[in-house]
């Protein structure tokens, strides 16, 4: 089971998807810094990962009480509803239909929200600050704890997977601590593309296994769905792109 | 109580934020399961709506935004 048809996509998977959320995370701690200082927003930051680990902790190990197909069953559909609602966004956007995520400028709507709390109830603002840093964390925490739980839980591949998602979250927490700014260089569609691909090939994979159904290649499948899913993607928003406003201009 | 509610409103929006598109994936995937419980012996058939339902749906989505 763990060959590199499985154990690749799966860390590479784990890696790309925790890269996007991480980066999502850390402009919305880094307004909360740039607002009301780093202490507020660090103990926000830091009761987030405490509690998205004690989930994890407790609930981590209920999934071994599960039948295996069972679990395959239920967690390629759920890969399928995140993947697929990742990789039709990533298309959507490819295809200038709706905007790009820029991270500055979600970096000032965070910060003009903190603003005007501060305005509200300056009274209150570090425990404002600190609640908006702990939901930042752990919302896209609970995103990349189910990449991982996701793409390894059924394989056995959760040290490889959690690898990954560890890499990406270090090395963006490295990045944002040196240069203190959102990482708006970051190619966060093409990334999202990637991991919806990634993400939709393997819930399709443990959705026909927990089904009964034994894929041509076994493992190789995973591969075969992807550029599948990818050709897919590609054509789609190439067929749908629209001019953007400076190419619609006479 | 209100960020509590937004919280489970977040995590439902993991996996469903266009209603049509999860809707459409689980239709296509009860199909299969169907077809897998009646067909036991043709478990291709399965794979198959399985591969193309998911294919199809995700197509006819993005086709329908792009026209909106």
């Amino acid at each position: 089971m763990g060959n590199l048809a499985h154990i690749g996509p799966a860390m590479m998977a784990a890696f790309l998807g925790s890269l996007v959320e991480a980066v999502e995370a850390l402009t919305i701690v880094l307004a909360v810094a740039t607002v009301r200082g780093w202490r507020p927003a660090g103990l926000g930051a830091l009761a987030g990962l405490v509690l998205l680990a004690l989930i994890v902790v407790l609930l981590g190990p209920l999934l071994n009480l599960v039948p295996l197909h069972l679990l395959q069953f239920a967690i390629g559909v759920l890969l399928l509803l995140f993947g697929m609602r990742w990789l039709r966004k990533a298309i959507l956007r490819a295809a200038g239909i709706i905007p790009l995520r820029d991270e500055s400028r979600a970096f000032a709507r965070e910060t003009a929200e903190l603003h005007e709390q501060a305005r509200r109830h300056e009274a209150r603002l570090d425990w404002l600050a600190g609640l908006t840093s702990f939901k930042a964390v752990l919302l896209e925490g609970l995103e990349v704890a189910f990449i991982v739980i996701a793409v390894s839980a059924a394989g056995g591949l959760l040290i490889p997977a959690s690898a990954g998602a560890l890499a990406a979250c270090l090395l963006v927490a490295g990045v944002g601590f040196v240069v203190h700014r959102p990482l708006a260089r970051i190619p966060e569609n093409t990334l999202k593309f990637a991991v919806g691909v990634m993400l939709s090939a393997f819930g399709m994979f443990w959705t026909g296994e927990g089904l009964g159904v034994a894929w041509p290649g076994a493992d190789l499948a995973i591969v075969a769905f992807a550029a599948l899913f990818l050709a897919l993607g590609l054509g789609a928003a190439a067929a749908l792109r629209r001019p953007s406003r400076e190419e619609a201009l006479p | 109580m209100n960020s509590l509610k937004a919280v489970f409103g977040e995590v439902a929006g993991l996996f469903v934020e266009d209603g049509s598109l999860a809707l459409e994936i689980v239709a296509v995937v009860v199909l299969a399961g169907v077809c897998a419980h009646f067909l036991p012996d043709s478990p291709a058939v399965a794979g198959g709506i399985l591969l193309i339902g998911c294919l199809g749906v995700l197509g006819a989505n993005v086709a329908r935004a792009g026209r909106r």
